[in-house]
């Protein structure tokens, strides 16, 4: 079995290496050439890459012979589990050793399986195959094209033998030659799609916890997926040339090229949802990172509540921060969606600190600055520094300078120095409380106060009619 | 007076000159120049006058300098070298060249009237006075987050002042918060951009501040918590704070404020007794509590206040009492020393009377407006609260002349009594010879008085500051002349509408050297001759309303202009004054509030020309049909001096209207 098993491995890696090195740009609508990169993907006596295998009946013969052959293996497996079954504990969490082991063949077995039967697909070209399936383990693997779906996929299998395959997290061996492939390939894979849908269904965060759907532990089924399963690109796989895809509905446009059956109402329409799965238990997940609240380890153990709130979790708790954002080149994401929607306030982020940290909302920089000492709110710099500077524009822009001398004297009749003078030697001016409002009678100044009799100093506050608007953009010139 | 003043000043010189100045210190000298001063604030110009010495001495000596207008602002800098209070409440407009030469000795400086600065000014006066610890930015609308900033960079405030401030934001409120940790007290008036977020942060890092004025701010229960729980705080006042309801009020229900002294709630219109209730709980050592305006005062409201034992003031103006409300304040509240219920709805004759005869410590009782008491409680309150040294019961019309005799014969500390509208006559006023303490007596409106009982007043109390006789149409020359010559501190004398006074009421007055304040509005008998002497008697008059004096002229003016260089406001509406008397009385340069209305001698040109001279000018009232007639750049350039033009448009009215004082509207409603 293990033998197989790394067989396998090794043959679809290097499947999706020469899949998507070779034409990969085609790839993307690669719809007229679906079967160029098809390969064997069964044992050493058919390890030779055939490029027509599909109309090779050998080939086709030897395949279905390795697939009764594996059925057959397969039903072993689980008579083995239906024997043991009683004495199983049906928790998750106590999964014994032996039955993880059983569990690993069981993948094994259906990799090979779904591998086989896709290979052939081509061949048959026979719709009927994907409505009406074999009997026994067969529709699991039919459920990869027929659904489409990874993810109802896993689910579909863990409800089917929910007393024996309790726990996903041996599936990751399932598609880990598809990553590995990817990954081999150096494929940059597009996630916007992926992401974008992420982003809509919300944050993985708290979600357990803060709709109040807080379940009891036992209360629901607890799945756990697997690393490389989490990271996988692709979730849905035709199940004719293997391509990858992140949305059913993608995969069910590409099955249009496969042929004139794929393109039947009934074969593009969203495959509904399992009537049964109301009556199934509730399902949460664990983040298969040892240590973290979201494992099912951890002593505060938090669920996850849907697989997509496990992806975005595990790539923003346990991943590299691979995406950084083009506008400010410091901050980094995990996550696509995050970046996109980070970057669609970056730069505008208004509230800043002294301290050069900037954040897009009041509440955060006040937080912040009632957190650290010395720090203090800081305002943009570009805003207008003095508002005074419009409104004595006001006043500058009419020259009071040409204020018209004539008109003012000839208005103080009554204030020339002559007539002042003899009101001071009477003495009956120049009294007032405030010593400095003596200095202007009329519009012509004598002196300030009292001070120029005695210091001879010079009368520094002589002022004219002139309005102090005057006197303002004196001083502004001079500054200029 | 002329002569009086070079003989002042002859003898100063004789006196020091034997003894040099320079020998005597400083300290004694200054102590010596603080009495000159209270006793005559004209005195230390005298001295300055008297020789160098004098003149450096005095230069040295001045604390406090208030400039008229900011241009002079570096000479007098020069002349008063430590000076170490600005008040620049005169000046209207203030540029930011102004406020970069100040001395850094500067630890006061007060802008709230000033406008023409802004944050570059601010952060000029941050730079050149860093240890300056008082500051008022009161109706700074122009100053926004920048200047706020700026502000942050004393960091020695203790106290601040940003009322309506409308511009400042939480920005602002935290840079100032977080920069002056040192700040006792704040006010935020009207700063309406600053939310809770602000004042949480305000709260969190400005732990010494015992005074805050958060009236009319969206404070709501998010930061009302950390204001409460402030450790100095002692004086809070939310006036106008829509965002407190009973709600708020309620969530402070676990918290104490051991500190806070004074709480004023008044106008906050989502307060309900319900919510009173709750909070006074929080504020064991209350000593002032103002809920005016703010909600129905209930039995047990009033009860919850037992609990605030030390309580010695409660404002209650304009609240509605339910039942047994006011006599609840009687039982519960007996240690208080001030009431004020004036405007109040449901004030009765049987609750007060009950209220006031448990109250026998009252000093001071304010029932204005309280229309449906009668004798029944004035005699109470005359019999239980000897000691009131203030009573205010203007319009309280149902009371008799002869319960009013009571409050002279039984309140003999009284130094404030308002019976304005009243049935008050001669022998209520001779009731009150015993009160020789009386400082303001505001008996307007009292139409049985007469000269009679002002020679009551006349002759007992010495003390009088401020007297309001308006619309008294009986009485004569002959009063007004027994209260000039009895009340020699008079300050400030209302007289508008008694139309019998001449002149002769004025010459008296002109011996009263301390008036500031004239109101001889609709005396058509004073003629010029009676105010010149005002002015050359009044050296300190800064009020004076002479409007619909048809008598007084341009010659009245010239003697103002001369003699009268404190004036700050003056009413000229309707009198005989043509261009030449206010060209002259502008060369006031304090002057700053001018009523220039119905003046049939006013030409445009003469209106332009004295507003262009008079530098000082804040707000002029002028006819609206002015406003078409001056050319537009003029009126722009002495609005952009700092002057507020309001335009009036009432119509001319017919002077002899004001002969019969029987169809007269009443002005105290």
């Amino acid at each position: 079995m293990d033998r197989g098993q790394n067989h396998i491995h090794g043959q679809s890696a290097a499947n999706l290496c020469y899949q998507f090195g070779s034409d990969n740009p085609l790839l993307g609508m690669g719809i007229q050439q679906p079967f160029v990169p098809f390969t064997s993907p069964f044992g050493a006596s058919s390890s030779t890459n055939i490029p027509h295998m599909d109309w090779n009946p050998a080939t086709m013969l030897d395949n279905l012979t390795f697939i009764e052959d594996k059925i057959r293996q397969v039903k072993d497996v689980i008579r083995t589990m239906v024997d043991n079954g009683g004495q199983l504990p049906c928790r998750q969490g106590d999964l014994t050793q032996q039955q993880q082991v059983v569990n690993a063949d069981l993948t094994c077995l259906i990799v090979q399986l779904i591998s086989t039967a896709g290979s052939l697909l081509p061949s048959l070209k026979n719709s009927s195959f994907l409505s009406h399936p074999p009997a026994g383990h067969m529709d699991t693997v039919n459920h990869v094209g027929s659904s489409s779906s990874f993810i109802p996929n896993v689910t579909t299998i863990s409800e089917e033998n929910k007393e024996d395959m309790c726990s996903p997290e041996d599936y990751e061996e399932l598609f880990k030659g598809f990553t590995d492939g990817a990954m081999e390939g150096g494929i940059e894979i597009d996630n916007v799609f992926v992401e974008e849908q992420d982003a809509k269904d919300g944050d993985e965060g708290g979600d357990a916890s803060m709709d109040g759907e807080n379940l009891p532990p036992g209360s629901y089924e607890l799945l756990q997926l697997e690393k490389d399963e989490i990271l996988a690109p692709h979730t849905h796989f035709c199940s004719i040339c293997g391509k990858g895809f992140k949305r059913d509905a993608n995969l069910r446009m590409h099955m249009r090229g496969h042929g004139d059956e794929y393109k039947s109402p009934a074969a593009l329409a969203k495959p509904p949802r399992d009537a049964s799965a109301e009556h199934e238990l509730v399902k949460r997940y664990s983040c298969p990172f040892v240590g973290c609240k979201r494992n099912k380890l951890h002593k505060n153990f938090q669920p996850l509540k849907t697989i997509l709130c496990v992806k975005n979790h595990y790539k923003r708790s346990h991943c590299e921060k691979s995406y950084t954002c083009s506008r400010c080149h410091t901050k980094k994401f995990s996550v696509m969606a995050d970046l996109k929607t980070h970057e669609k306030h970056c730069g505008r982020d208004k509230w800043l600190c002294s301290c050069g940290t900037s954040f897009s909302r009041k509440d955060k920089l006040f937080a912040h600055v009632a957190l650290f000492q010395g720090h203090t709110p800081a305002l943009p710099a570009d805003e207008p520094k003095n508002s005074s500077d419009q409104i004595s524009r006001v006043g500058s822009h009419q020259e009071p300078a040409k204020f018209p001398s004539s008109m003012s004297s000839s208005f103080m009749w009554g204030t020339s120095s002559s007539d002042d003078r003899g009101l001071d030697i009477k003495g009956l001016a120049g009294c007032s409380e405030d010593i400095l409002s003596t200095g202007n009678f009329g519009s012509f100044n004598f002196s300030f106060g009292p001070a120029d009799g005695f210091t001879g100093e010079p009368s520094g506050s002589t002022f004219s009619v002139l309005p102090p608007e005057h006197f303002q953009s004196a001083q502004k010139k001079g500054k200029n | 007076m002329a002569a009086a003043s070079a003989a002042h000043r002859h003898s100063k010189r004789c006196r020091l000159s034997p003894v040099p100045l320079d020998s005597l210190a400083d300290e004694l000298l200054f102590l010596v120049l603080d009495r000159v001063a209270a006793a005559d604030p004209r005195a230390l110009k005298s001295f300055a006058l008297a020789s160098r010495a004098c003149h450096a001495a005095e230069s040295r000596h001045r604390r406090v300098l208030r400039p008229l207008r900011a241009d002079l602002l570096p000479a007098a800098l020069a002349r008063y070298p430590s000076v170490s209070r600005l008040d620049l409440s005169l000046c209207a407009r203030v540029p930011d060249a102004a406020l970069a030469a100040v001395p850094s000795s500067l630890r006061a400086v007060d802008l709230s009237r000033s406008s023409g600065f802004g944050a570059a000014g601010i952060a000029a006066l941050a730079r050149t006075c860093p240890g300056l610890a008082d500051l008022d930015l009161s109706n700074g609308v122009h100053l926004g987050d920048a200047a706020a900033a700026e502000v942050a960079r004393m960091r020695k405030l203790q106290r601040l002042s940003l009322s309506r401030c409308k511009q400042v934001t939480d920005m602002g409120l935290g840079c100032v918060a977080v920069g002056c940790t040192d700040l006792r007290d704040l006010s935020l008036k009207w700063c309406i951009g600053i939310t809770d977020l602000g004042l949480n942060l305000l709260a969190l890092k400005c732990t010494k501040l015992t005074t805050l004025d958060l009236s009319y701010t969206m404070i709501t229960k998010e930061s009302l918590l950390s204001i409460i729980k402030l450790t100095n705080l002692q004086v809070l006042t939310l006036v106008g704070c829509i965002g407190i309801d009973d709600d708020a009020l309620s969530s402070l229900e676990k918290e104490y404020s051991k500190s806070l002294q004074v709480l004023d709630m008044s106008h906050c219109q989502n307060v309900t007794d319900v919510g009173v209730s709750s909070i006074v709980k929080s504020i064991p050592n209350l000593l002032e509590l103002n809920l005016s305006y703010c909600c129905p005062v209930t039995p047990s409201m009033v009860r919850s206040l037992q609990k605030v034992s030390k309580l010695q003031t409660l404002k209650l103006e304009g609240c509605k009492f339910m039942a047994d409300g006011l006599k609840a304040i009687g039982s519960s509240c007996v240690s208080i020393r001030e009431l004020s219920l004036s405007k109040s709805a449901g004030v009765t004759d049987t609750e007060l009377s009950f209220a006031v005869s448990k109250l026998k410590n009252l000093l001071k009782l304010d029932i204005t407006c309280c229309r449906n008491i009668t004798d029944v409680s004035v005699v109470s309150i005359t019999r239980s609260c000897t000691s009131l040294i203030s009573l205010r019961m203007e319009s309280c019309s149902h009371v008799s002349s002869g319960a009013l005799q009571l409050i002279g014969k039984h309140c003999s500390q009284l130094e404030e009594l308002d019976l304005t509208d009243s049935d008050l006559d001669g022998e209520g006023l001779k009731a009150l010879t015993g009160c020789t303490n009386l400082s303001s007596l505001k008996i307007g409106i009292c139409l049985r008085i007469s000269d009679e009982g002002l020679t009551h007043i006349g002759k007992s109390c010495p003390k009088l500051r401020d007297i309001d006789l308006y619309r008294c149409g009986s009485i004569s020359d002959d009063g007004v002349i027994q209260i000039a010559q009895g009340c020699p501190m008079l300050e400030s004398i209302n007289l508008s509408y008694c139309t019998e006074l001449t002149d002769r009421s004025l010459m008296s007055l002109s011996k009263c050297t301390k008036l500031n304040t004239l109101e001889i509005r609709g005396c058509p008998r004073i003629s010029s001759a009676g105010l010149s002497e005002i002015a050359m008697g009044c050296r300190l008059l800064s009020k004076l309303d002479i409007k619909k004096c048809c008598e007084i002229n341009d010659v009245g003016m010239l003697y103002l202009s001369q003699f009268s260089h404190a004036l700050r406001q003056i009413n000229l509406s309707y009198c005989s004054v043509t261009d030449i008397g206010l060209l002259s009385l502008s060369s006031i340069c304090g002057l700053q509030n001018m009523t220039i209305v119905h003046l049939a001698g006013i030409t445009p040109n003469g209106l332009i020309a004295a507003l262009m001279v008079c530098g000082g000018l804040t707000k002029v009232k002028l006819h609206e049909a002015f406003k078409a007639m001056m050319p537009l750049h003029m009126l722009k350039n002495v609005e952009a001096r700092g002057c507020m033009f309001q335009w009036i448009n009432k119509p001319f009215k017919v002077l002899y209207i004001f002969f019969q004082p029987a169809c007269l509207p009443l002005r105290y409603v």
